[in-house]
């Protein structure tokens, strides 16, 4: 059984056809091309798939693209404001000063996480970032730069915005 | 892995979903948060050939106080009840409980009553509803029965809800006077399903003798298990360090008779079951002592 969908994706309104059964982070990667979100594990507990629903951060794996219909989707592609470096969100250049990534896979999913976090909490402790990350799984970085780039990406979001 | 094909209904009302749920039967499943149900589909352990969407449905999002406590509705997602500033004054063990259970990013999907009628053994909230004197509002269209919390649980991943049935919603009666509460949990990591985790409350009389107690484990059997003995050791008893360690002792070698697996032996797990139970009991007490001071009952 087919439905149609209309939602939006990073401001862009994307109509179309889905079998209920297409999971959104499926529908993201393969339908709009939108391959910034990663999936690790499709079952809710790696967090690479991260995106925000209505602005909260939820696991695209764990949703069906049916029930995005009439919602807003942020993706990773939706964090810069364009290709150069310089039009990179705060906490990515966060990510790129302080080297927040090695291989890269869980980092669109950790960036997910954590700008919803910044906003509410923009000047988090160390143990509150820690906790805020503990949703999402890194296999290569042992966690201590991914701490680092937050933290500098905290700065630099609270810099922007004085 | 991808989910099979199935046929999607998304409902806006309580009885639409009802007679959907009428309709097809044993081949049907609520969709709430999907946290629990899309992974085991993903999986393909569970294969529904009809799922019956209830985020739709607004009269099941709610939270509402009255005079004898609150009602949650059963697709109040679990991060609203966890930042609900009522949830905190009227229900405060369940305000405490709330970021114990998984992340914040399925918090926001995951719901109330989707916890409470999954079942998972290893699960906060049925713990709570049984410790707490929940009771459960179900409704099909054969007509709606409310069930006590500890009437509700059956079996591992069973509960009394027949496929036909929906958890619409959730009374949370008001903690008596005088009574503290406390939850607490050992997981490997934060956010795991934990090892053992365990929930107390304890009424004291007002000579300051335990008039009533309540303990309730997750993930030492197959469904919430009550610390019956430990509790009626306690009852009558002055609230000592020694009498709470000898009610920890009789819950963790008399109530509970967990079973091992990857996450930890049978043997450990009765370890974190007394060590919880100590400190969730003394907790709770030292709660009581200040809730009976405030309220400046002699
Ligand atoms: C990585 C990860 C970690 C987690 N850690 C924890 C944890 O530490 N503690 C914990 O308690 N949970 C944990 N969960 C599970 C989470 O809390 C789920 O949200 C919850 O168990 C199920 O709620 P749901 O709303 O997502 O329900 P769903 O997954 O949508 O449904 C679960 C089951 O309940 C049925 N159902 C749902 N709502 C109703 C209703 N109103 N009436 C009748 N039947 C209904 C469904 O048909 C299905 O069979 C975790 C999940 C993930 C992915
Ligand atoms: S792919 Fe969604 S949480 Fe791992
Ligand atoms: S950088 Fe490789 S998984 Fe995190």
């Amino acid at each position: 059984m087919n439905h149609p969908i209309t939602l939006t994706v990073n401001a862009t309104e994307y109509t179309g056809t889905v079998e209920a059964r297409l999971l959104l982070s499926d529908f993201l990667r393969h339908d709009l091309d939108l391959t910034g979100t990663h999936v690790g594990c499709e079952h809710g507990v790696c967090g690479a798939c991260t995106v925000l629903l209505d602005g909260a951060p939820v696991r695209s794996c764990l949703v069906f693209a049916v029930q995005a219909n009439g919602r807003q989707v942020t993706t990773v592609e939706g964090l810069s404001t364009g290709p150069r470096p310089e039009q990179m969100h705060p906490l990515q250049t966060g990510f790129w000063e302080a080297h927040g990534l090695q291989c890269g896979y869980c980092t669109p999913g950790i960036l997910m996480s954590i700008v919803p976090f910044l906003e509410e909490n923009p000047e988090p402790s160390e143990a509150e970032i820690r906790e805020a990350l503990s949703g999402n799984l890194c296999r290569c970085t042992g966690y201590q730069k991914i701490v680092e780039a937050v933290q500098m990406g905290a700065r630099l979001l609270r810099e922007s915005r004085v | 892995m991808k989910p099979a094909a199935f046929d999607y209904f998304a409902p806006k009302s309580i009885d639409e979903a009802l007679a959907l749920l009428a309709q097809h039967g044993y081949d049907a499943k609520p969709l709430a948060g999907g946290q629990s149900l899309v992974p085991t589909m993903n999986f393909r352990l569970a294969q529904p050939a009809v799922l019956v969407d209830l985020n739709g449905i607004n009269e099941l999002f709610f939270i509402r106080e009255n005079s004898a406590g609150l009602r949650i509705g059963a697709m109040t997602r679990q991060r609203t009840v966890e930042r609900s500033p009522l949830v905190q004054r009227r229900a405060p063990l369940i305000h405490e409980t709330m970021p114990h259970i998984a992340h914040p990013q399925i918090r926001n999907r995951g719901t109330f009553g989707g916890s409470l009628a999954h079942a998972d053994p290893a699960s906060e909230l049925p713990v709570l509803a049984i410790t707490l004197n929940a009771r459960m509002r179900v409704q099909s269209s054969r007509g709606e029965r409310w069930v006590n919390a500890s009437d509700f649980y059956l079996d591992l991943f069973a509960t009394d809800l027949q496929p036909d049935e929906l958890l619409v919603e959730i009374d949370i009666p008001d903690l008596p006077a005088r009574t503290g509460w406390a939850f607490d949990e050992v997981s490997r990591r934060h956010g795991d399903y934990a090892m053992a985790g365990a929930a107390a409350t304890v009424t004291l009389a007002v000579d300051g003798t335990v008039a009533a107690a309540r303990l309730v484990y997750l993930s030492v059997g197959d469904f919430p298990t009550e610390a019956f003995l430990a509790e009626t050791a306690l009852i009558g008893e002055r609230p000592t360090s020694a009498a709470l360690a000898a009610a920890a002792e009789i819950a963790a070698t008399q109530d509970i008779s967990p079973g091992g697996d990857i996450h930890a032996s049978a043997a450990y797990r009765r370890h974190l079951a007394k060590v919880l139970a100590a400190r969730v009991l003394a907790r709770a007490v030292d709660r009581a002592v200040e809730r009976s001071a405030e309220r400046g009952s002699a």
